[in-house]
């Protein structure tokens, strides 16, 4: 077995690297540019119960070592990923991860219960969705406001559970507790940081929702610590991820704690960085001598 | 990755940057560039100017700080270079064909001339390019052009009318891009106008959908769907 071999909640993967929601689409397009069996996992664009058109406006803005986006959970809903995609990724040796989120409790359930239908790996619950039904309320952020949702999907869905984290949370160490209390097999942080540009020249919010997420390296310190402060407080494990570019940042979260990290943003700046990342972590685990992770994992 | 063969400037604010690249790329399509390791995160998506199978060019204009940083690479050097993505424009077209290019969207149109020409389509071909300041490789459009017009300083759009032409494929800023199709509804002129859209991009390869067209068919991406699309379909 690969010394990079990693186990999370029961789930072998072969290394402990993930391609994040949002960023790697089904992992089609990428399959084009690399041989994507090489990655840990995959966990797939945000899926919603009812095919989802996203926002209007511009949807991209880059700032200092980052970018703001407000794509607005744009899906083709979960029965036409079902239908299109699922074979295709399940015949793929990766992990493979469902990210689901909704607008209303009901996509919530409705989704978890056509998802039970299927073969998947993981159900990456998405609670950090900013447009839901009742007065934009956003389930990620308030923990009592999160836990009945996370104990629905949890009685509902026979897949392993991981709960995908906003930092917007208004504390993300208890959400992630309550996660684990109600019986999550592992989460995931972080999601994009609320953020906001201005256009001076038009007087006018650059995003025409207002707010939108930052990610990419601008975020990776504030999300390591939020890694850490997690890991410290939670034993089911954790997927790190803000910013994670290079293997010493791969590294660094897992020294932090986290059991497998995801890489977003950066596969924007290189299609394949994942392998750069893959390959660095491992030539980091030969030159330190290092039979597992486990070695270095929550050191700090 | 290419080898820089040329970075010339050509007035102001408008480069032409020259790079090894053996790839065969069709009319309008566009790579996906970046002369620098991390920052900016995202690429440059910028249209191919000219190509013949060894190398290809593009015609850029500086205006953040991705294009200066390319602006500054010397000959020698690396650009890293992604693509050739998108659709591209129509090789399928018949009768008298205008292109309308406004700034830097008068990029795509000197290598789709020049194939339409090559592969014998269209009758005629106009050239109309837009410049808000001064002109650029008037001479190299020229010579793939039965008609070449130029504006600069004004609205491109007024030089053309729709009723000459039996195809009309146009790049640009979105608004005058808008005018155009407005311009062709109204005079009833029945012709179809191709645009090629300039939406924000980040992977290039249609996975992200940061640059997503609205359209009467569905959300389609510029990068992989497009950035060609009917008029007819975006600015309905």
């Amino acid at each position: 077995m690969s010394r990079l071999h990693t186990e999370f909640a029961g789930i072998a993967f072969k290394n402990p690297v993930v391609l994040a929601s949002g960023t790697c689409g089904f992992g089609r397009e990428l399959a084009e540019c690399f041989d994507i069996e090489k990655l840990g996992g995959l966990s797939s664009k945000g899926l919603i119960i009812h095919p989802h058109g996203g926002n209007d406006g511009i949807r991209i803005w880059e700032t200092p070592s980052g970018i703001m986006n407000s794509v607005g959970l744009e899906n083709p809903g979960i029965e036409a990923f079902i239908e299109q995609d699922l074979d295709w990724i399940n015949e793929k040796d990766v992990v493979n991860i469902v990210n689901m989120g909704g607008h209303s409790k009901e996509d919530y359930f409705r989704g978890a219960e056509r998802l039970n239908d299927v073969n998947i790996d993981i159900l990456e619950l998405n609670i950090s969705c900013p447009n839901v039904k009742e007065g934009g309320m956003n389930f990620g952020v308030k923990t009592e406001a999160a836990r009945e949702l996370v104990r629905e999907v949890r009685k509902i869905s026979k897949h392993k559970l991981v709960v995908k984290l906003s930092p917007n949370a208004e504390d993300i160490v208890a959400l992630a507790k309550m996660c684990e209390e109600e019986g999550a097999d592992g989460v995931s942080l972080v999601n994009t940081f609320l953020a906001m540009a201005v256009d001076i020249d038009k007087k006018a919010m650059v995003f025409q929702n207002g707010y939108a997420g930052l990610s990419g390296p601008a975020i990776r310190p504030i999300a390591l610590r939020m890694v850490h402060q997690v890991c410290k407080a939670v034993k089911i494990p954790v997927m790190g991820m803000g910013g994670i570019t290079t293997w010493q940042d791969a590294i660094a979260f897992i020294m932090a704690g986290a059991q497998v990290v995801q890489v977003g943003t950066a596969t924007f700046m290189k299609p394949d960085i994942s392998l750069d990342i893959i390959a660095g972590v491992e030539k980091y685990m030969e030159d330190n001598h290092l039979d597992s992770l486990n070695e270095i994992r929550g050191i700090l | 990755m290419g080898k820089i063969l040329t970075n010339k400037k050509l007035s102001d604010d408008f480069y032409l940057i020259e790079v090894e690249e053996k790839n065969q790329v069709k009319a309008g399509q566009f790579y996906m560039l970046r002369g620098w390791e991390e920052y900016p995160v995202l690429s440059r998506p910028i249209s191919i100017f000219d190509a013949d199978g060894d190398r290809v060019s593009f015609l850029y204009k500086k205006v953040g700080k991705g294009t200066e940083l390319i602006s500054r690479l010397e000959p020698g050097k690396m650009l890293t270079l992604n693509g050739p993505y998108g659709n591209g424009f129509p090789m399928n077209v018949k009768g008298k064909i205008a292109m309308v290019g406004g700034g830097v969207g008068i990029a795509p149109f000197y290598y789709t001339a020049k194939k339409y020409k090559e592969e014998g389509i269209g009758s005629q071909i106009d050239i109309y390019l837009g410049f808000s300041q001064k002109s650029v490789l008037e001479e190299e459009y020229r010579s793939v052009a039965d008609n070449l017009y130029l504006d600069i300083g004004g609205f491109i759009t007024d030089l053309v009318n729709p009723l000459e032409y039996d195809v009309i494929l146009t790049c640009g800023p979105e608004i005058m891009m808008k005018v155009l199709y407005e311009k062709c509804k109204k005079m009833d002129a029945g012709v179809p106008l191709y645009v090629s859209m300039e939406n924000r991009m980040a992977c290039g390869i249609g996975m992200c959908k940061v640059c997503t067209c609205k359209t009467k068919n569905g959300n389609k991406t510029a990068c992989k769907d497009g950035p060609v699309f009917l008029g007819s379909e975006v600015f309905a």
